[in-house]
């Protein structure tokens, strides 16, 4: 059964590609705009850096390993949720989540089986040249641990940004006006998962590890990968487990979704 | 309807929408309030350990980086979907029927496009950052108030000018969209080197100073840094007479740029009857 | 037993109002009103296999309510629905297997696609065996003329091309009961046609069990050998369209031709219209029967033909309406 819907999530996706290339020109524009739209943050931080030199106790090379990673991961998660992303506007707007409903399949393969939204090459093309920059620079031998650890990252991260997503079309049953809102945890996550959660202050560090597990999905793992002590004390054990949050989290989404949001959604029609 | 009522009428439907749309509204303030407070912690980490004398105090960017957030709707990075829907369908050549002026009509409707929803949306934040913050004993988030009267008066010439460049700047965008393709790939890349160059990611100053001579002589300098360093004092009363004349020079070319090639394809237009 | 069980179904919404205007706007900020709406108070019918329904009712009445409840997508308030064994809304997956859907105004295709792929993706989606997959589809194909477009991508076909399509892809898995909800909406006459054909066909030779709702009389008069009338959340009429129309309205209906225009008169006739030569006239038959008015009028008037007519089927459900006091 499992191994059935892998299939059947792998022939939606290369259906969605097909019909993306269809339109190369506004896919070649789309991507160029947002490798434009999210290369000036890279130039903010290092203006920022040369202007400094040093942002506590961290250089720009690492700063620029929290930041590949986190806009990588995010990029990844946002090719493939855009069945979530756009759900309020894709399917509770004009009522196609009603054809969901008719299919033999889980509504959870058939979402994100929307799309692969090649245009987030953009961003991801973006971050993976500024993580290459940072491997580079800061000439680390690797481990086999630390590269299970890179891993590790954007796996989690993956599945955290999907999950936020996820909540974000269940709160869509209800009402696509208060979403915005649900930016500040997206792309307002991504802007501060960029640096490492340190610098910040103690009882915002706190809501994004215990109320929205942020900095156990980036900051934590990303010091494993790095080598070096964790200013905030925490010990490599618990970098290496925190991560499993990521998938947690992903988890409790989907339940909520299915469990609350669909449950509303057919007991209300709309 | 000449220029001032699709001005009006455009303003009065942005805030119904706005009304009808509260919580949407709230959500996108609070998206503000929240990416504000990142920026001013991000700052706050990169002073923390500075020594040396930086060309902007802390609480001069502080108040920056809430202006920002107050007047970010004043940026040029969209466009008004009723001109952007007529050049992409061609049917710009019917508008040259009407007896106006066609820049001047588009003009008012970005005007509208530009102000309508800032206004709306600064007030709140300028209310948090300014007075809630402060009174909550948080005076090193807060927005300070301008250097003196004065400069607040010049604050707000600069202001001015400000939203004729962003206006002025916005027509080009319009225009642009003649060339189809290039033009939108344009549009597409645009808006991230308008949004640096402005100041709003990082104050201009900040930048390296061998980059200071460009960044001064470049025209998005006016948009943002030029009013915002009036305000808080960076740039001196005294002083401020040159970047204002700037921001009205830049504002003349692109104008003038942009009437230039408005009528340029519009003829064009014609002679291939399209 | 009834392949389709339909008892007591009721379903309320809340509605939020909105007063309109921008004063109604700033007034909504403070306090928001609601009302609750039945959109089914008691709805009770039994579908057997192979029966091919119309039902019919104004905007509002409830018929898409309970299409969506029938075909899972709602949950109703009360009241009980099984079809084929299985409670829709409870068994989801299980249920859509049997059931094909097809919605007038909204694609199942994906439409920067071919058709074909479209297709096939729906074959991956109710994992439709291969070699069952190439029969029916083969099959469905062929009936509904579909081969020249199967490489067109959806966006490119016309409306009743699309149609087509659309009924081929609800059909693909072999459902025992199709739910058609305004087929023919938009269409051109052609494609009406083609589509009734096509139902019928398929109701006949497959026993798939249709039901179908439309606003287009001809559909129903073409196709439905029961219509089901709905109007206020409640049904109004469940018979054959001859058994409603015995109920509503005893008149019958006469076109005259005469050889030339004269001022008609006759008793126990009303004239409803007159054109020239050409007359629409009522009767009674509980008053006189056809046969004896026929003669009488051949007998007295100068007649070039006579046409016994039933009375078009959107009076018969208005009068239906307005003897329940519905809105239509």
């Amino acid at each position: 059964m499992r191994g059935h819907g892998l299939g059947l999530y792998w022939r939606l996706i290369l259906a969605s590609m097909t019909s993306q290339m269809q339109y190369k020109a506004s896919f070649i524009l789309s991507s160029l705009g947002q490798f434009a739209a999210t290369a000036v943050e890279i130039a903010g931080v290092w203006a920022l850096f040369s202007r400094f030199g040093n942002l506590e106790h961290w250089n720009i090379a690492e700063v620029c390993m929290f930041y590949g990673l986190v806009n990588v991961s995010f990029a990844i998660s946002d090719a493939i949720g855009t069945g979530f992303d756009q759900f309020g506007a894709l399917y509770v707007k004009t009522g196609h989540f009603d054809r969901l409903l008719l299919r033999p399949r889980s509504i959870f393969l058939q979402l994100i089986g929307h799309e692969f939204a090649l245009r987030r090459v953009g961003r991801f093309s973006q971050g993976l040249a500024v993580l290459a920059w940072s491997i580079v620079t800061l000439e680390i031998d690797f481990t086999a641990y630390q590269v299970f650890m890179m891993l590790v990252t954007i796996v989690t991260s993956v599945c955290f940004f999907l999950g936020l997503f996820i909540l974000q079309a269940t709160l869509s049953f209800w009402s696509v006006e208060t979403l915005e809102i649900m930016n500040t945890l997206t792309y307002g996550g991504v802007e501060c998962a960029q640096y490492p959660m340190a610098i910040y202050e103690g009882w915002f560090r706190r809501i994004f590890t215990f109320v929205i597990p942020l900095a156990c999905i980036s900051y934590f793992p990303v010091i494993a990968v790095l080598g070096i002590d964790d200013p905030l004390g925490s010990s490599r054990l618990f970098q290496t487990l925190v991560p499993l949050s990521g998938p947690l989290f992903l988890g409790i989404s989907i339940v909520l979704f299915q469990r609350v949001g669909v449950r509303h959604y057919t007991s209300t029609g709309s | 309807m000449n220029a001032v009522g699709a001005y009006v009428a455009i303003v009065s439907a942005r805030y119904r929408t706005l009304l009808q749309y509260r919580a949407a509204a709230f959500a996108g303030f609070m998206t503000q309030v929240f990416w504000g407070a990142i920026k001013i912690m991000v700052f706050f980490a990169f002073y923390a350990v500075s020594r040396e004398a930086q060309p902007m105090s802390l609480a001069q960017v502080v108040s920056y980086v809430w202006l920002g957030q107050a007047l970010l709707g004043m940026l040029p990075w969209n466009m008004d979907k009723e001109i952007e829907q007529l050049i992409r369908e061609g049917a710009v050549s019917y508008e040259l029927v009407r007896p106006l002026d066609l820049y001047a009509f588009w003009f008012a409707r970005t005007i509208a496009l530009r102000t309508a929803t800032t206004t709306l949306r600064s007030i709140p934040m300028v209310l948090l950052a300014g007075v809630v913050l402060p009174l909550a004993g948080q005076a090193q988030w807060a927005l300070l108030p301008p250097e003196s009267l004065t400069a607040f008066c010049v604050f707000l010439v600069s202001l001015f000018w400000a939203l004729m460049l962003a206006c002025a700047f916005t027509m080009l965008m319009h225009v642009f969209l003649v060339w189809t393709i290039s033009g939108e790939g344009l549009n597409r890349v645009m808006p991230s080197f308008t949004i640096v160059f402005s100041g709003m990611i990082v104050p201009l100053p900040l930048f390296p100073d061998w980059l200071q001579p460009f960044l001064n002589l470049q025209p998005f300098r006016g948009l943002v840094d030029v009013p915002f360093r009036i305000y808080t004092g960076s740039i001196p009363v005294a002083d401020a007479w040159p970047d204002i004349v700037h921001q009205v020079i830049w504002t003349v070319i692109f104008v003038a740029y942009g009437r230039w090639l408005l009528q340029r394809s519009l003829t064009r237009l014609v002679v291939q009857g399209g | 037993m009834s392949q389709i069980v339909v008892e007591s179904l009721e379903k309320r919404f809340q509605v939020a109002e909105r007063s309109p205007g921008f004063v109604g706007a700033l007034s909504g900020v403070f306090r928001r009103r609601y009302r609750t709406v039945d959109a089914l108070a008691g709805v009770d019918f039994r579908i057997d296999a192979g029966e091919l329904v119309g039902y019919i009712g104004p905007n509002g009445a409830g018929k898409s309510t309970t299409i969506k409840i029938l075909s899972g997508i709602l949950t109703p308030s009360a009241g009980r629905c099984e079809i084929e064994g299985l409670v829709p809304w409870q068994d989801r997956k299980a249920h859509v297997r049997n059931i094909g859907v097809v919605f007038g105004q909204r694609t199942q295709l994906w439409w920067d696609l071919p058709v074909i792929e479209s297709f096939e993706l729906l074959r991956d989606i109710y994992r439709i065996p291969p070699s069952q997959y190439r029969t029916s589809s083969r099959e469905l194909i062929d009936i509904m003329d579909l081969a020249p477009l199967l490489d067109t991508p959806v966006r490119q076909l016309s409306l009743g091309q699309r149609m087509r399509c659309d009924l081929v892809a609800s059909l693909l898995h072999q459902p025992s009961i199709l739910f058609l909800d305004e087929p023919t909406i938009g269409l051109d006459a052609i494609s009406k046609l083609a589509v009734r054909e096509f139902v019928k066909t398929l109701n006949r030779e497959r026993r798939v069990t249709v039901i179908l709702t439309t606003h287009d009389m001809d559909d129903i008069e073409a196709l439905c050998d029961r219509i089901v009338v709905i109007g206020g959340g409640r049904i109004l009429s469940d018979g054959t369209l001859a058994s409603l129309r015995a109920k509503l309205r005893s008149e019958r209906r006469i076109k005259l031709e005469l050889l030339e225009p004269v001022a008609f008169d006759s008793p126990d006739v009303r004239v409803i219209s007159a054109e020239g030569a050409t007359l629409h006239l009522a009767f009674d038959p509980s008053v006189i029967t056809t046969a004896s008015l026929i003669k009488n009028i051949a007998e007295s008037w100068p007649v070039k033909d006579i046409f016994i007519e039933n009375p078009p089927i959107e009076e018969l459900i208005a009068q239906l309406y307005a003897a329940n006091r519905v809105n239509a």
